[in-house]
């Protein structure tokens, strides 16, 4: 019987594995059935690459590299949207080309369709003023503060544009402080100024 | 119960899937089993409920896709000898000279259908018999009666 086991055992090393062809076969696939609740990619950016996230409504989170990697923040999205997340890329292609045009100083407003859904409240309402902050202009977080209907709450604009789950398209790197220090920024500071610099609003 | 990212287990499980497809489905038909079992598991996905049972559960899958694919092979106008002896060019020949052994493989292919999972699962995945049980709906006693007897037909052809 061992011989047997070992033959099957050593021929099977010889068996060939899918192909990349293959992967794409069922991505379409997946799609074109209705089943892809959360498509995701990789998009390369000077900011390095960013993982561009899209339910059918429309896109639902960017992600820089670095802070969380890019299986926790699909991990994260599991349990808030829903587990049927396969790398579908076609469904992003749109804002892919948005943001590689964006990087390239092409693109001074983004067009695609948004999903809000995993903002809430407030902070809906505080992500949707900073989408009206024209390109290269600043904001402050009491205005959009102000403008979400809470002039009061400034530390909790702050909070809300921290926890932006769509980086770049809503352009919270544009809310500084009211004197005119940059202020924090969910992928490092490194990456606001490189925004802003980009927008010609910082030097 | 919180599931996993489902591309998560496509990337974990995806070569195994398609190797078992290849071995119990045959070559010619792995590609379209590979693309049913998966689309296939994706659909259910959101109902799996114990997430230990993931490999068992996408490998039931798998099976019946190898199973259909034998039946629909059958009522198919072409003499089951004419499967082992197709000409070169055709998938088949994707086995050759990569010591994959076709001859061995036809041979698994022509046991029944839980013998041919058993075998496969617990000689090339290692699978426990807890799992392999689960798989094939089966007891545990049942499933290493299905390895034993499938091991047992296998050697019996392989050395003739």
């Amino acid at each position: 019987m061992n011989e047997i086991e070992r033959a099957l055992r050593a021929a099977a090393g010889g068996l060939p594995g899918p192909t990349e062809e293959q992967d794409r076969t069922f991505a379409e696939r997946a799609e074109a059935a209705g089943l892809v609740d959360v498509a995701y990619t990789s998009v390369d950016s000077p900011l390095g690459p960013l993982t561009v996230v899209g339910t059918p409504a429309g896109l639902v989170r960017v992600a820089y590299a670095g802070y969380r990697s890019q299986d926790d923040v699909l991990e994260d999205l599991a349990g808030r949207l829903s587990p049927r997340i396969v790398e579908a890329p076609a469904r992003l292609d749109r804002a892919r080309r948005e943001l590689d045009e964006y990087f390239l100083g092409r693109r001074r407003t983004f067009d695609l369709p948004i999903d809000w859904s995993l903002c809430r409240g407030f902070t809906r309402g505080v992500l949707q003023a900073t989408v009206r902050i024209p390109y290269g202009q600043l904001g402050t977080y009491a205005t959009v503060a102000a403008e979400a209907g809470s002039p009061r709450g400034v530390r909790a604009a702050g909070n809300a544009l921290g926890a932006n789950p769509m980086p770049v398209v809503v352009p919270c790197h544009r809310v500084v402080r009211t004197g005119g220090a940059l202020g924090g920024y969910t992928g490092g500071i490194e990456r606001k100024q490189h925004l802003l610099r980009l927008e010609g609003a910082l030097d | 119960m919180r599931l996993p990212p489902f591309q998560a287990l496509y990337e974990e499980q995806r070569a195994d899937v398609y190797r078992f497809l290849m071995a119990t489905a045959g070559p010619l038909e792995a590609d379209d089993c590979f693309q049913e079992t998966w689309i296939s598991a994706l659909r259910a996905y959101p109902r799996l409920h114990r997430l230990d049972n993931a490999r068992a559960w996408l490998f039931r899958i798998a099976q019946n896709k190898a199973i259909d694919a034998h039946r629909a092979r059958g009522r198919r106008p072409v003499p089951v000898e004419a499967v082992a002896e197709r000409p070169a060019g055709e998938p088949v020949a994707l086995l050759e000279g990569r010591d994959a052994e076709p001859e061995l493989w036809a041979a698994l292919s022509s046991l029944p259908p839980k013998q041919r999972t058993a075998v496969f699962c617990r000689t090339v995945l290692d699978m426990p018999y807890r799992e392999l049980a689960e798989l094939l709906d089966s007891s545990q006693d049942a499933a290493r009666r299905n390895v034993h007897e499938g091991l047992k037909r296998l050697r019996e052809e392989w050395t003739q």
